[in-house]
């Protein structure tokens, strides 16, 4: 295993082994998973087998985050840059990209060559979007590094979940925006996961096509010009998506439809829990406040961080959008989920279960210290949350 | 002419020539950039952020 090190003027040597070295390998191998529930029902002949894989999702994980706990290893930061430079790890995020599109094509060509009934083509679909769900993940991490070739992959992988815009409405939309009530991808305390869906995936759309439109008439040019890294990205959905009605028939409609959705609703489901209910403050120039660590939630659980790159160690990734996941640390003192990000998704999905964990945990940060006027609160849900947890009304002058 | 960069992630704002990409030809003044200019790599960086390096 690669040991870094660093004599340091001051604090003299300094050392790093990553042991998670080779269980980065998760993140590139966790799309394969579906396949097992396929080869489980060819193998048993019960469509029960296609049910593996959420359950392995949605139940085995959390229980795995809850189990193994959470991850201690931390790089120094002087050794950041050298665990940077080590190829090892943007390799693997590389071997990612095409893994995507075979298991979509595989899951596809399992779908329209087999008689299924509806509830077995309903979860082999939904579990087909969880992954490509995952995908999304891939392309967040390449998304934001600075060279061309990442930067390419990451708009080609965001083609197999249909969402081509994600990379410029985040890097450009979501971390300028972070925590505040403008934000469509921060979560409101008293929003549920629905309606903050139903604010999530079409403002986030609207955001990336307005700031591509932008920086296109800026060199000239049309919105729809080829240049347009949305167009480009959806282009390449589209020759694939049309593909697979082409050679696998019309049950490819509702199949993609539903693997599409649930796809995004992956990225919604990290979104909602990511900043629920965290506020910037602003500053006398009206200006928010730069974003803080405590404003972001983290999981800093091993198994769910090993494949989802490092997603859960979010703070860090909100002070530094271009650093590798390997790089990521974690700090003592940070808002922290009570489980990973799988074990949160469904609480998230039981709305009353969701506030009844979350909204204490929001209102006890030291931040916030139940300090109403710094939570990002639904305006639909204020009156309700102050008489709740103020003592009464909502202040006017916080309510306008 | 001078060079800018962002504190955060080190990019880099080179006047002489300018940042295609984004749609600023070469020779567009760091000055003239949106005062809404947000560093092109890491976003989280706002144009009064920058450090003038050096001239180019």
């Amino acid at each position: 295993m690669t040991t870094y090190t660093l004599q340091h003027p001051e604090k003299g040597l300094i050392s790093y082994t990553d042991k998670k070295r080779y269980l980065w390998l998760s993140s590139v191998f966790m799309p394969i998973f579906p396949m097992l529930g396929i080869l489980a029902y060819l193998g048993t002949g019960s469509e029960w087998a296609l049910g593996i894989p959420l359950f392995f999702s949605y139940v085995i994980i959390p229980f795995l985050d809850w189990g193994i706990g959470s991850d201690e290893n931390n790089p120094p930061e002087e050794l950041v840059p050298q665990l940077e430079e080590d190829r090892y790890y943007r390799v693997l995020t590389y071997i990612t990209v095409p893994m995507h599109f075979i298991v979509l094509i595989a899951i596809a060509w399992f779908v329209g060559t087999h008689d299924l009934s509806v509830p077995a083509l309903l979860a082999t679909a939904i579990t087909a979007g969880s992954y490509s769900g995952l995908g999304i993940n891939t392309a967040h991490e390449m998304g934001h590094k600075k060279n061309r070739l990442e930067r390419w992959l990451a708009k080609i992988v965001l083609a197999v979940p249909a969402y081509g815009h994600f990379c410029i409405e985040h890097n450009r939309g979501h971390h300028t925006e972070v925590a505040t009530p403008e934000d469509p991808a921060s979560s409101r305390m008293g929003e549920s996961i629905y309606k903050f869906a139903l604010r999530e995936i079409p403002g986030a759309f609207r955001r990336g096509w307005n700031q591509e439109k932008v920086r296109l008439e800026r060199q000239g040019l049309s919105v729809w010009h080829w240049k347009n890294d949305i167009v480009q990205s959806f282009a390449i959905s589209a020759v694939l998506q049309l593909g697979l009605i082409y050679a696998f028939g019309w049950i490819m409609i509702p199949f993609l439809a539903v693997h599409n959705v649930w796809a995004w609703f992956q990225l919604t489901s990290a979104n909602y829990i990511e900043h629920y209910g965290l506020l910037r403050g602003k500053e006398e120039s009206g200006r928010y406040e730069r974003c803080q660590p405590h404003h972001s939630w983290n999981a800093n659980y091993i198994f769910s961080n090993i494949v989802l790159f490092h997603l859960e160690r979010h703070s860090d990734h909100h002070a530094n959008p271009t650093r590798r996941y390997q790089s990521l640390r974690n700090f003592d003192n940070l808002p922290e989920l009570p489980n990973g990000y799988y074990g949160m998704y469904m609480i998230a999905y039981v709305p009353w279960l969701w506030y009844r964990v979350m909204d204490k945990r929001v209102l006890a940060l030291p931040h916030i210290n139940g300090d109403l006027s710094k939570v990002n609160i639904d305006p639909d849900k204020r009156d309700e949350i102050y008489a709740r947890f103020g003592g009464g009304q909502a202040p006017t002058a916080v309510a306008a | 002419m001078a060079i800018y960069e962002c504190p955060g992630c080190h990019y880099r704002y080179d006047e002489e020539q300018g940042d295609e990409h984004e749609g600023y030809p070469p020779s567009t003044l760091f000055d003239n950039l949106p005062e809404d200019f947000t560093c092109p790599d890491c976003g989280v960086r706002y144009k009064e952020d920058f450090k003038r390096l050096s001239d180019s």
